[in-house]
This record gives structure tokens, C-alpha cells and sequence, in this order.
């Protein structure tokens, strides 16, 4: 928030300029972003996002936690998929346990990722097109995102923050009949996405709005941090679920859709063709679920099964330890990377050898993708800011943390 | 699977085309490499880190081109205090490693990597902003969280969690 009060940027002498606020209230900012613009007459001159209005010191707040208790937290930095962010922070702390997780539990978090995927793009779709003037895909994206809550609401009890996976696995197995399901809205949401294409892809007004426009050339790209379709859309061949596979995504088949042209354009078909990729990946996962158990084999990590903590007595002083005192997580640090719907999520966790985590640093792909609005709106019209900053999907509990 | 203990011997690792290429450009910056659970790490002096970032960038063997983030640890009360954390990634070898740059409490200034990634910019800001460590050359290095008039860096670790009240 370093700028609280305008800054000066006009100079008297040369009084062709103007500052114009932008925000945080703003309906399509998605969110509380602050956008302070200087303009001369229509075009962009300079714009300088303001951010840190939703920074509640989460990096803070983890020190001071045991590492189970971290995971609920992770859900609020990004509240459109929070089982990117769940899957990030246990995939770190794994790592740095060297726990093995059971196949069934991987597979069940490819598919559940996946379906945070398509509600998030669900929601970019449904507010970009509302912030260029499409009223209708909203309703109908908000329609498809509705069934996929609902799969969420069933699998975890939550809507919006689930925080269902858990170190060394999942919370529980999904209930009876959830894996149908999800494959019947599987099946029809080809369907959906046709409906949502109709009405955009070679809209003429549509195509008038993001067409050539807030360009990001892949130099750019790459020098200002950027990740995931917005890096993509300018032509940068990066996916790390392809690239550097965590959580068994080796064995999904899936393309990455890239573009060189650079657009609002490029970066929406980029997104759809990712709602297509992921029901692809989806899909897969449901036909090859294994059996087996959902949690690792590590009783001094993971929480035994209530039914067994109340008849057994071992079962039970292991969950007395981890929920009293926590557990325990070897020296070290570690880096972890995956590709969230925004771009590159990276948890960075330090242990000193105790239950809470030293330190937790979250790479948050909004805040970086940011940097990116520069490039693409100076020397540009007003109006095409607002597209600008739907193309790159930014949610602000994720810049802020 | 059991974890393996980690490689904190320089001369083990010197065959890693990361660590080579450092030792052959300037040996006295490198302090110090780690293999830890796959991933390495290299320690590096302050003055060298921007040359250093140049030659990784610029070596066509390595081809980091990319910088993925910037962050920082708080030691207290250990000395060095502070540990700046940079994370590289090549996009055509899509391979990670990560620098890092230790810091004394008194003199927490280093080298800022604006001149190579414009977008090292709000990362560099952040650490500023939570940790109190200076960025030199950096052309805005304002607070980015917290409001302009805060006083203290958050994230350092006699900051109390619930702040000072």
C-alpha cells in the first residue's frame, strides 16, 4: 500500500497529464485493487497498481502454528481454489518429511485439482465477460460452477474453503456414489463449454474488445515474472504439471495449449482450452481410480480413523500427540512449485527441526502476473484496462496474502 | 521412503553443471552448496549475486532465464541474521535452483535484480517491506502490505505475531 495518498506525478510545468484513481471499490478490479492511472486525455501514460488492502499476515500467522493447523489457512490466500493452494503446502511439508502418499489419495487429488481448475476459470470467464459487457456467460458459468461446489460440498463438508487434503493424504474417502457424481457432470460439461464458446468465440463485439489487445510479448513475459496462461497466451511453452510433475500427473495425458499472439484473445482461448484439458484429465482420473487406502502409513503424521482412535489404545495416544503437541518435521527446506489455474503457486517451507513450520513463504502467481499490467496498458485506451486486468485473472487474497 | 541425508560438501558437487559453472566464473563468490531432498542450493557472496544471476541467465548450458521469487529468513539470533532467497527457473530446461545471500543484522543491503527482471520489482519490495532488508538500486523500494506510515517489518522474527499493541 505504499500509496496511500496520491502521489504527485504531475508536474506543474508540463500540464498535459492527469492522475486518475482506479479502486480498490471498483467492480472490475476483481477485488480491492487500486489502479492509480496517469492519462493523457483517453491513453495511459503510466499505471501503477497499488496493492496490500487484503495483506493479513498469513506468512506470520504460520509461524505460529503447528503444520497441520497451516492448512486451513492456505485455503483463504486463494479463495478460488483452495485445493491448489491445500495441494502446494502438503506436497511441500511431504516432501520434507519424505512421506509416500497411497496412489488412491494422488489420484483423488489430480481429479479434485482439476475440478478447482474449471471452477476458477469458471469464475475468470464469468466475470471477464461481464467486465467487457457480456452479461449472459456469467449466469451460465455461475450455473456449472454451482455443481462443481456442490461436489465439493459433498466430498469435504465446505463450499468454498475446504481444506481437505491433508498431510500424508486426504481428509477421508470420498462418500458412496460421489464418484458418479462427478461423472455426470463430467460427461455434459463438454456441452457447457460449447455454450459458453458459442456465444463468444467469433462474437464480433467480443472479438472487437480483446482482439489485439494489452499485447505481452514473450520477452516481457518471462522478464516481469509472469506464469501460467498468462505467460502461455504470449507463446512461453511452460506447464509444470507436463514440465516437472508432482502428485502423479506423469501418468495423465492432457495438451497445454499455447498461443504467440499475445492478447486478451489469446489468454481466453488458452483458458477454455484448459476447461477442455482439464474435464480430459478429470475424466481419465475416474476411470483409472485405484483402490486402496487414501492416507500414508505414517500413524506419528497423519490422524488415525475415528473409529479406531476410539477402540484402540495406541490409535488414540497418537491423535492425543499430534493434536496436543503436533509432529515433528526433520531439518531442511523446500521449494515447492505446481501449476495452480493462475499460473506458478510455490510454497517455500523452512523447519528448524520442531512442530511449526520455521518459516512459509507462498510464491503467489497474482502477485507477480501483476507486474505484467504495465507493459500491456501503457499507450493504450482507458477502456481497455478493464480487459487487461481480467485476461491476467488476478484474485487479490492471493497478491496479498 | 526414507529421506537422504543431505550433500553439504562443495567438492561433491562441483560436478553439477550449476556449481561448475559458478566455480569456473568466479570461485571466491561461491560460499557454499547444498543437495537437500533433490534440490540444490548455492550460498552466495553479496557483492557477486547480480554477476553471478548474469551468468546463469547468459550461459546457454543453464538458460536460467527466469526468476520465480524472492524471499527472505529471518536467523535471529543467529549471525548472519538474514538469508535472501531467490528462486531461478529455466523455462527451456525447466529446472529450478536456488541462491541464496546472507546478511548481517547491522548492514541488511543487497544488490537489487531489477536491471535483469523488471519483475524482481514487487518481490523486492515485499521483503523490504516485511523483513527491513535494503535494495540498492532499486527504483521504487516503497512498502507494498503494510500502509506508508507503518512502523517495524512484520515478518522479522521479535515482531510479535499479534503485533505490538
Amino acid at each position: 500500500m505504499a500509496h496511500m495518498t496520491p502521489t504527485p506525478v504531475l508536474d506543474p510545468s508540463q500540464d498535459k497529464t492527469m492522475v486518475l484513481n482506479m479502486g480498490p471499490q471498483h467492480p472490475s478490479t476483481h477485488g480491492v485493487l487500486r489502479l492509480l492511472l496517469e492519462v493523457d486525455g483517453e491513453t495511459i501514460v503510466r499505471i501503477m497498481p497499488d496493492i496490500g488492502f487484503l495483506h493479513t499476515g498469513i506468512e506470520k500467522t504460520c509461524e505460529a502454528k503447528f503444520y497441520q493447523q497451516v492448512v486451513p489457512m492456505t485455503d483463504r490466500i486463494d479463495y478460488l481454489c483452495p485445493m491448489t493452494n491445500n495441494l502446494a503446502y502438503c506436497l511441500a511439508v511431504e516432501k520434507l518429511l519424505g512421506l509416500e502418499i497411497p496412489p488412491r489419495a494422488q489420484w483423488l487429488r489430480v481429479l479434485l485439482n482439476e475440478l478447482t481448475r474449471i471452477n476458477s476459470h469458471l469464475v475468470w470467464l464469468g466475470t471477464h465477460a461481464m467486465d467487457i459487457g457480456a452479461m449472459t456467460v456469467f449466469l451460465y458459468c455461475f450455473r456449472e460452477r454451482e455443481d462443481v461446489l456442490r461436489l465439493f460440498e459433498a466430498v469435504s463438508g465446505q463450499r468454498m474453503m475446504t481444506s481437505y487434503f491433508r498431510i500424508g493424504g486426504l481428509a477421508l474417502d470420498p462418500p458412496l456414489g460421489w464418484l458418479d457424481r462427478a461423472k455426470k457432470f463430467l460427461t455434459r460439461f463438454p456441452g457447457n463449454i460449447d455454450e459458453y464458446e458459442n456465444l463468444l468465440t467469433s462474437n464480433p463485439i467480443w472479438v472487437e474488445r480483446t482482439k489485439g489487445v494489452a499485447y505481452l510479448s514473450p520477452e516481457d513475459a518471462i522478464a516481469l515474472c509472469a506464469t501460467g496462461p498468462t505467460l502461455r497466451g504470449s507463446g512461453v511453452d511452460v506447464d509444470l504439471r507436463r514440465d516437472l510433475p508432482y502428485t502423479g500427473y506423469e501418468n495423465f495425458k492432457f495438451n497445454v495449449p499455447i498461443s504467440k499472439d499475445g492478447d486478451v484473445y489469446a489468454r481466453y482461448l488458452i483458458r477454455v482450452a484448459e476447461l477442455r484439458e482439464s474435464q480430459k484429465i478429470c475424466m481419465q482420473a475416474l476411470e483409472g481410480m485405484p483402490e486402496g487406502p487414501t492416507k500414508a502409513d505414517a500413524p506419528h503424521v497423519v490422524l488415525p480413523d475415528r473409529e479406531k482412535m476410539k477402540t484402540q489404545m495406541e490409535a488414540l495416544i497418537y491423535h492425543f500427540k499430534i493434536v496436543t503437541e503436533g509432529f515433528t518435521v526433520p531439518e531442511g527446506e523446500v521449494y515447492m512449485p505446481i501449476e495452480s489455474p493462475r499460473g506458478e503457486m510455490g510454497y517455500y517451507v523452512v523447519s528448524d527441526g520442531t512442530a511449526k513450520p520455521y518459516r512459509v513463504h507462498m510464491r503467489s502467481p497474482s502477485f507477480a502476473n501483476l507486474q505484467t499490467l504495465r507493459p500491456m496498458c501503457e499507450g493504450r485506451l482507458i477502456a481497455d484496462v478493464v480487459a487487461a486486468i481480467g485476461s491476467i485473472d488476478i484474485v487479490l487474497g492471493d497478491c496479498d496474502r | 521412503m526414507a529421506l537422504e541425508p543431505a550433500i553439504t560438501d562443495i567438492a561433491q558437487l562441483k560436478d553439477r553443471p550449476e556449481v561448475a559453472a559458478l566455480l569456473a566464473w568466479n570461485a571466491a563468490a561461491v560460499e557454499g552448496a547444498k543437495l537437500d531432498r533433490g534440490q540444490l542450493i548455492v550460498w552466495l557472496h553479496r557483492v557477486a549475486l547480480r554477476e553471478a544471476c548474469l551468468t546463469l541467465k547468459n550461459d546457454p548450458a543453464l538458460a536460467y532465464n527466469a526468476l520465480a521469487d524472492i524471499t527472505c529468513v529471518d536467523w535471529l539470533p543467529r549471525e548472519p541474521r538474514f538469508e535472501v532467497v531467490y528462486q531461478l527457473f529455466s523455462t527451456s530446461k525447466k529446472k529450478y535452483l536456488r541462491l541464496k545471500v546472507k546478511l548481517q543484522a547491522e548492514d541488511p543491503n543487497i544488490d537489487s535484480l531489477t536491471s535483469i527482471w523488471p519483475g524482481a520489482n514487487f518481490f523486492e519490495r515485499e521483503v523490504w517491506d516485511l523483513f527491513g532488508v535494503r535494495f540498492d538500486q532499486h527504483p521504487n523500494l516503497a512498502r507494498i502490505m503494510m500502509p506508508d506510515n507503518w512502523e517495524g517489518h512484520p515478518l522479522r522474527k521479535d515482531y510479535p505475531v499479534e503485533g505490538y499493541r
